[in-house]
């Protein structure tokens, strides 16, 4: 019973959710700051974050590693799946293969948006400030900015969906009513959760981010 | 055969045939006459007698596998017009043409349409889905069933193994060594049982190993796909939830 696939796959499980599902929600909420509240409502979010006590040991713990080890196992787990959309052509048979796909672009988005903003900041390229500038950069290039939505929708519906699955492979939701209900609310979280991130785009793409992002340029010609 | 001079009704049968479990697949196209409520295995009857091709070619008679011919023992299932079901109860009158004939390639095929189940026998021994009651002296009657128990339980013992469920899942296939959601649904039905029950942490820590009920990727076309209507993804997930149970059970020592 050690260190066998029943016990990595409930591990993966519940890695999906706890804490990166958890993350993935705060991440939307920050983010939507930037719509709600503009460059300093979304710099208030950055600050927030930042202030939290041994932020590089919580960062490892709660969101690298566990990352890691759910996209890493996610792709041997998408790899052991075939997709027989062609002759089942049910809903949920659409979602199984869905949550793979998406899963794949989630891992290849998460890593590119990760190397734009956090590592810029690791290697010192950009300081906290200048993330709300990033983003307008990111957001107000059309190319990017539909590869972002992409990404985005993929991993809300992978967050959604999983979510869907975790209740049952935890046997929360066992009866098939049950399992309906829970369908319905997860695709509520999806929409939801898309339109949170989809508006945060939207808000970067403001030009208040943009004199922001003069104001620190101007800074930094003169120094 | 001689051309008939009465214009009269036939079906077209467009089979997967393969000679050997390791040979090339190929099809051939049967053109055989229509008889009113014929179902798939009766045409396969039909090709038999006669086996020639809608070309006129002879060639050896298409083979299958079929036992009760009620649908309760599982051994006819094939692919039929892409949906993996049972031959005996495929009423041609319902089906669209031409029919197409496969095996169910989840399995290894041994000829034609006949592939071997064996897997699904090895699951089962795998999962201890028996009620062990052989002592060296009468153990005496066992403890009651209530009645409302035994109704839904009698729904998940319709399985005859058939296969189907396993031909549906996209998670059973060479890649994966995911047992299926036949077995998980007996593990239910065993355990369900007021005597199985004394046994059932051994059946769900069978469930526990590598290729077990982790496998299971949420689908659901085993349960769209059943020809007994049993509930197998409302047993997967009450699987889940003994499973999940046993496991902090075993962690916390108790
Ligand atoms: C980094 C790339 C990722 C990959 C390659 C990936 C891959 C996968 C795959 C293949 C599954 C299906 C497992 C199954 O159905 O048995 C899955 C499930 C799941 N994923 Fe991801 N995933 C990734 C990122 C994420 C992220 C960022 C989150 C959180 C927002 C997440 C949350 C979930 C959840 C909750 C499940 C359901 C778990 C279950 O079935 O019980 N995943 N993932
Ligand atoms: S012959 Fe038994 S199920 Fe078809």
């Amino acid at each position: 019973m050690k260190g066998n696939s029943y016990f990595s796959r409930k591990l993966h499980s519940l890695v999906g959710i706890i804490p990166l599902g958890g993350f993935f929600i705060v991440h939307a909420l920050t983010n939507f700051q930037a719509f709600e509240r503009g460059p300093e409502g979304f710099q208030n979010g950055v600050k927030l974050i930042n202030s939290l006590p041994l932020l590089p040991v919580l960062e490892f713990i709660l969101i690298y590693i566990p990352l890691l080890f759910h996209g890493i196992y996610g792709l041997y787990v998408a790899f052991q799946s075939n997709s027989n959309l062609g002759r089942f052509k049910y809903g949920r048979n659409w979602a199984f293969t869905a949550q793979r796909i998406t899963g794949v672009i989630t891992f290849v988005f998460v890593f590119w948006h990760v190397y734009q903003t956090r590592f810029q900041v690791y290697i010192g390229n950009i300081s906290h400030e200048e993330l709300g500038s990033t983003m307008h950069k990111i957001a107000t290039d059309p190319l990017i900015f539909v590869l972002y939505l992409i990404g985005v929708l993929a991993a809300t519906f992978h967050f959604a969906n999983g979510l869907w699955a975790f209740l049952i492979s935890w046997g929360i939701t066992v009866g098939e009513r049950a399992q309906r209900i829970s369908s319905k609310i997860c695709m509520g979280v999806f929409v939801v959760v898309a339109v949170l991130f989809i508006l945060s785009l939207v808000g970067f793409r403001g030009n208040e981010f943009k004199e922001v992002a003069d104001a620190v340029m101007a800074v930094r010609s003169i120094l | 055969m001689a051309e008939s001079t009465v214009a009269s009704k036939t079906v077209t049968f467009i089979i997967t045939r393969q000679d050997k479990p390791d040979s090339e697949a190929y099809t051939e196209t049967f053109s055989i006459p229509y008889r009113p409520n014929m179902n798939v295995i009766s045409a396969l009857m039909e090709i038999q007698r006669n086996p020639v091709t809608a070309e006129g070619k002879k060639t050896t008679p298409v083979v299958w596998d079929s036992n009760c011919l009620e649908e309760v023992c599982g051994a006819c299932s094939m692919v039929i017009n892409g949906k993996p079901r049972q031959a005996c109860s495929a009423l041609v009158d319902q089906l669209e043409q031409p029919i197409r004939l496969q095996p169910m390639r989840t399995f290894p095929v041994v000829r034609d349409l006949v592939i071997n189940r064996e897997r699904m026998f090895a699951a089962l021994k795998k999962v201890k889905a028996w009620i062990p009651i052989d002592g060296t002296y009468d153990l005496g009657p066992g403890p009651r069933m209530a009645e409302s128990k035994r109704q839904w339980a009698y729904e998940l013992s319709k399985c005859m193994t058939c296969g189907v469920c396993l031909e549906a899942c996209p998670n059973v296939n060479d890649r994966n060594s995911f047992i299926g959601p036949a077995a998980i649904s007996q593990v239910r039905l065993f355990n369900a049982h007021p005597t199985g029950e004394m046994n059932q942490d051994e059946r769900l820590a069978a469930l526990m190993e590598d290729g077990g009920i982790e496998g299971c990727g949420n689908s659901q076309n085993c349960v769209r796909s059943c020809p007994k209507g049993i509930p197998l993804t409302t047993s997967i997930a009450a699987m889940n939830r003994d499973t999940t149970k046993l496991l902090f059970k075993k962690w916390l020592g108790v």
